[in-house]
């Protein structure tokens, strides 16, 4: 008699674990698909937190010089909205989705470290509590400080110890180390486990895409995580032991933490994106009927984007006073990451051509995705023209641009690829109905927000600031910009509710609801503790395509 | 089969898309040509002078660049969308299995990095235009110094010392008088932006930088502090005044001179020089010369108190005086603690300086 | 028949190789390292000559010739001991390893020997300049990492000492070695940078 895990659905009268159990074995689990959906999970319980922060920050914006909020207080929540969007929701969302889906894709049976991976999860969380618990616990003896109010890029000298009094700063940092560890272990993980743990014949060039774009990634974090955990020990000694690598009083250079933080930030925001792009490249083919147009040319085009994503990261000073030759290089640089972003776009629309195209939750924010992540690129070309730059640069344009990127590309590849395996994951299918609402309020929401938004900064409209006098010309847009928030509010209010009520509730999957070609489809939903009953073996990039059209399968024309 | 439902939804999305993008082109376009440039709208399509005309013209090549490869790319997503939609009595067989064609990949690809390369060259001569620019001889010399949250003024060849109002004179295509800002911060980094005027330049603590401006409009220009640097970020605006030819001169006249003096305030003058107030404050001509607050020499020839934070009206000045936390809390300048008489007295001496 | 069924072909699954997985990890951690020196060597590179007040570095340096001898020393002596691990030669294996953990002490005895000179007779420190903040973090993060690869090595004899170290174990041996290398071509840049450069 084989003792089934009770988490998954039953056959046969069992008795239901209590709740105790249940929790202790989240605790130890170094199983990958729960660790998976506990990052994503975490993730998206920090979307909420982070955006109900966002809906504050929107209020006190609504009107001139209102008073929702007091200055001090405007500053630490952009400063923690930032910090935890960033961190809290788009690096765990990176961990969850490769943790979960790489090892069903390539059909392994875990990844090469479980213990390494379960490591990594509770670091982030760990990370993530300490930038929260600031809020008590940063006033410590003196009573000043409680959370950061530095802004999410902490620019010196307003983080050194004069500047920054109490340990709000100090909060941010740690926050920040910790959870950058388990970053790193993750990366580590995904990478061992794409290079060491295929099942056979599954060549490098036969993995989906999605494995090939966390393999990205995951190598991309490992090269941009440190140098932030480097400039933060800098700042660590600075506030802590007197050194003086960011001290300006001291001959320190405020714009050498600039260069360093960026040299993290601007691969961070591709760290970001990549995987809605790796969630895009899987759907649209299936729902478009065709394989991927171009697999090598994505393949290569992702990997350039990784490569070519670590010299651009000036383009966030321009304004700094660099020589005209040195901002003349990272306008080229920023220009030329361009190119192979605007490559996948173009090998997207080619997958889409001549498909029998399936207008399904998963492909509709697809195409959602791709209408806004071409508006997103198309600004930050403007973003990248210097002499543009020195007008557009830290004004509300720039916070429209990054917000066009992260929601209206980041976060639609997401919602993509949350309809699209959810059923995987939990063997029910989501409600079309709440999906339709959720993006029908959530596009509507996120257009009237952040279409709006460009406008005050081509105004003037400075960022990060908590109020601004009537007359010059922010007014409506910024009225209107709030009022989107209400939509995006109740979108997600949605997505949640059909999250959290389709797992009982919704329609039974099966192991195959989409008709998909990858391994992950080939076992059943969810998927048993070991994955496979046996290792699967492939001939292709789509094994079930073959498997279903043994009369034209893809090895043919390999 | 496709449901009604179906149909319903991807007319609207492509609806919505065509919507917003209009709107988005609408807002982009019409705004900068109606919002007027009266008042404090400081729109960067309504430049005067170099640089910021320079920017502005180069800024419609980039904006044309982007809207043609929008308007294209956004129509073949719209068209592939319309035109491979699986049909209603679909026969359900899988359509032709394309993997890539090399022909298209390669056009695709070059004619990206086409756009890239006139774009960068375009971009690094504008670059070199404005950063490389030389002063001419009679351009004007001004430090200006960013604090947490104020700007200190200083014209060194003329002896003058003010505080978040920059007086320039105009300039002239014929005889430009192009203003040069030294770019200094007594703390943390601080931006000074004048959009209409010229792109922001970064005020960073150890180190030197520089901009120039060359209005050529008499009027008053605002601009904010684009660099977060603390509580009140939000509430350190600039303040540029052009003046017409013959009026800089004018202007510069009076702030040379020292502070009046007048009987009349004496006992608020006292009052002054015996509290702390003169720690923070330099009035010229007098023994006060604290550095850390503004000069306040000539305090009524300026607009607004605080860089911004209230109009320099008798009301507001007094509110000032009482407790300066009430109009921008978190500012330097502390609660005085004083009573309605010592402030009255303050207050009376300090209207007086002109 | 299942998806899952079908998918068994046999031509693919003969010889079917793939990397260890520990040494891609081991590969990975080496190369998010050396980008994190590369940023603390940056910076010291970046704040050469740019201290407001002394020490400066010609002043008080004296270059470490004996314990970067060692150091490099041992990174031979280890490859000699995984040579005899091979050859199972067990007691030539814990000799060599005892020497290299001999060495990598003279390297940290003779760092912290350097300090104390530095601190004591020099008055140079963190807080004391632009020299002293990026020479301490620098030497300092080096040997912390020297201090890592020191408690493995010992970890590694205690444990042969006891037994408990197989044959199979020498994969495992292999990567603590690779870290090691590692820690020591890190110092090939620091001392270049710190003592040739810098002076």
């Amino acid at each position: 008699m084989v003792t089934a895990n009770p988490e998954f659905p039953l056959t046969g009268p069992v008795a239901s674990p209590s709740l105790v159990t249940r929790l202790h074995e989240l605790v130890v689990t170094v199983d990958h698909k729960k660790l998976g959906l506990m990052y994503i999970a975490s993730a998206l319980v920090f979307l909420v937190v982070a955006g109900l922060m966002a809906s504050v920050i929107r209020l006190q914006l609504a009107f001139p010089n209102n008073h929702v909020v007091a200055p001090d207080t405007f500053n630490r929540l952009f400063t923690v909205h930032g910090t935890t969007m960033v961190f809290f929701v788009g690096m765990p969302i990176v961990a969850g989705l490769s943790n979960y889906l790489v090892p069903l894709m390539i059909g392994a049976r875990d990844m090469a470290f479980p213990r390494l991976n379960a490591f990594g999860y509770w670091m982030f969380l760990f990370g993530a509590l300490l930038l929260f618990f600031s809020y008590i616990g940063a006033p410590g003896l003196s009573g000043h400080g409680s959370a950061p109010d530095v802004g999410w890029f902490a620019y010196a000298p307003l983080t050194g110890r004069a500047f920054s009094r109490g340990n709000s700063t100090d909060y941010w940092i740690l926050s920040l180390l910790v959870s950058g560890i388990g970053s790193l272990a993750s990366a580590v993980n995904v990478v061992a486990t794409t290079f060491s743990m295929r099942s056979p014949g599954m060549k490098l060039m036969r993995m989906p895409l999605f494995v090939w774009l966390m393999l990205v990634v995951s190598a991309m974090m490992l090269v941009a995580i440190p140098p932030l955990t480097a400039a933060q020990i800098m700042l660590l000694l600075d506030r802590f032991v007197g050194a003086s690598f960011f001290d300006t009083q001291a001959g320190g250079s405020a714009v050498l933490w600039q260069h360093f933080f960026w040299i993290f930030g601007h691969p961070e925001v591709y760290i970001l994106i990549i995987p809605a792009f790796a969630c895009v490249s899987e759907i649209i083919p299936v729902f478009s009927r065709k394989p991927i147009f171009g697999y090598a040319v994505m393949v290569g085009a992702t990997v350039m984007i990784g490569f070519i994503s670590v010299s651009v990261w000036a383009h966030h000073m321009f304004s700094v006073g660099m020589t005209s030759v040195g901002n003349t290089f990272f306008v080229v640089s920023t220009m030329l990451v361009a190119v192979p972003t605007g490559i996948k776009i173009f090998n997207w629309l080619g997958t889409m051509y001549g498909g029998k195209i399936r207008f399904e939750l998963p492909m509709l924010c697809c195409l959602a995705f791709l209408f806004q992540f071409l508006i997103a690129g198309l600004t930050g070309i403007m973003l990248g023209a210097a002499p543009l730059n020195w007008q557009l640069t830290d004004s509300y344009f720039v916070v429209a641009h990054f917000h066009y990127t992260l929601i209206g590309g980041m976060l639609f590849g997401i919602f993509a690829g949350i309809y699209y395996w959810y059923p995987k994951a939990t063997g029910r299918m989501l409600s079309k109905r709440l999906g339709k609402w959720h993006l029908a309020l959530f596009f509507i929401g996120f257009h009237l927000t952040f279409d709006t938004m460009h406008l005050p900064g081509l105004l003037g409209m400075p960022r990060r600031i908590y109020t601004y006098d009537p007359g010059r010309g922010w007014e409506i847009f910024n009225l209107i910009s709030s009022i989107g928030v209400a939509f995006q509010i109740a979108g997600i209010a949605c997505l949640a509710w059909n999250i959290l009520r389709s797992v009982r509730k919704g329609e039974k999957a099966g192991d195959d609801p989409w008709d998909g070609w990858t391994l992950e489809w080939a076992t059943t939903s969810p998927p048993p503790e070991y994955n496979f009953e046996t290792v699967p073996v492939v001939r292709s990039a789509r094994p079930l395509w073959d498997l279903k059209h043994p009369e034209d399968p893809d090895w043919k024309y390999e | 089969m496709k449901s009604p439902l179906q149909s319903a939804i991807r007319f609207s999305r492509a609806w919505f898309a065509r919507a917003s993008f209009l709107y988005f082109v609408f807002a982009l376009t019409v705004t900068p040509a109606v919002a007027d440039d009266a008042g404090g709208v400081t729109n960067i399509f309504k430049p005067d002078g170099t640089p910021a005309r320079t920017i502005s013209d180069y800024t419609i090549l980039v904006l044309v660049i982007c809207a043609v490869i929008f308007i294209i790319v956004a129509g073949l997503l719209v068209y592939t969308v319309t035109r491979f939609r699986r049909r209603a009595g679909d026969d359900g067989h899988e359509p032709p299995q394309v993997y890539g064609s090399n022909q298209i990949e390669l056009a695709w690809t070059v004619l990206p990095i086409l756009i890239v390369f006139v774009l960068s060259l375009v971009t690094a001569r504008t670059i070199a235009e404005i950063q490389n620019a030389p002063p001419p001889p009679k351009a004007l010399q001004v430090t200006v110094v960013g604090h947490q949250w104020w700007w200190e003024i200083r014209y060194p060849e003329l002896g003058i010392v003010t505080a978040n109002e920059l007086h320039v004179p105009a300039s002239d295509a014929a005889e430009p008088r192009p203003t040069f800002l030294k770019l200094e911060s007594a703390d943390v980094a601080h931006s000074f932006w004048v959009p209409q005027l010229a792109g922001k330049t970064d005020v960073i603590p150890n180190r030197d930088n520089q901009m120039w401006i060359a209005p050529m409009t008499p009027g008053t220009y605002l601009g904010n502090c684009a660099e977060y640097c603390g509580t009140q970020h939000a509430r350190m605006l600039i303040r540029v005044i052009v003046h017409p030819p013959g009026e800089f001169e004018t202007w510069v006249a009076a702030q040379q001179r020292d502070a009046a003096n007048d009987m009349q305030v004496k006992a608020g003058r006292d009052l002054f020089f015996s509290t702390s107030c003169v720690n923070c404050h330099t009035i010229k001509g007098t023994e006060a010369n604290g550095k850390f607050g503004p000069d306040l020499t000539h305090l009524m020839s300026r607009e607004t108190l605080g860089s911004g934070a209230a109009l320099n009206t008798a009301e507001k000045l007094r509110a000032w005086v009482r407790n300066p936390q009430r109009l921008k809390e978190g500012c330097y300048m502390p609660d005085m603690q004083l009573t309605d008489e010592e402030m009255d007295q303050i207050v009376r001496y300090l209207q007086t300086l002109n | 028949m299942t998806n899952a069924d079908a998918l068994n072909l046999t031509d693919e699954s003969a010889a079917w190789k793939l990397p260890s997985r520990r040494k891609v990890a081991v590969a990975c951690l080496i190369l998010s390292e050396t980008a994190m020196f590369t940023i603390f060597v940056v910076a010291y590179l970046f704040y050469i000559g740019k201290s407001l007040t002394g020490p400066f570095p010609a002043d008080v340096l004296e270059t470490p010739i004996v314990s970067t001898i060692c150091l490099l020393a041992s990174s031979l002596t280890i490859m000699i001991a995984e040579r005899a691990f091979k050859r199972e030669s067990v007691g030539g294996f814990r000799l060599w390893w005892a020497i290299t953990i001999l060495l990598a002490a003279i390297f940290l005895a003779s760092t912290a020997a350097e300090w104390k000179r530095l601190i004591v007779d020099h008055h140079l420190t963190i807080s004391t300049n632009l020299f002293g903040t990026t020479f301490y973090s620098l030497v300092g993060l080096h040997a912390s990492h020297v201090i890592v690869g020191f408690t493995l090595l010992t970890l590694v004899l205690i444990l042969s000492l006891k037994g408990s170290i197989r044959p199979a174990d020498g994969e495992r041996l292999e990567m603590i070695s690779w870290y090691w290398h590692f820690v020591d071509a890190v110092w090939v840049v620091v001392f270049t940078v710190v003592y040739v450069i810098g002076r």
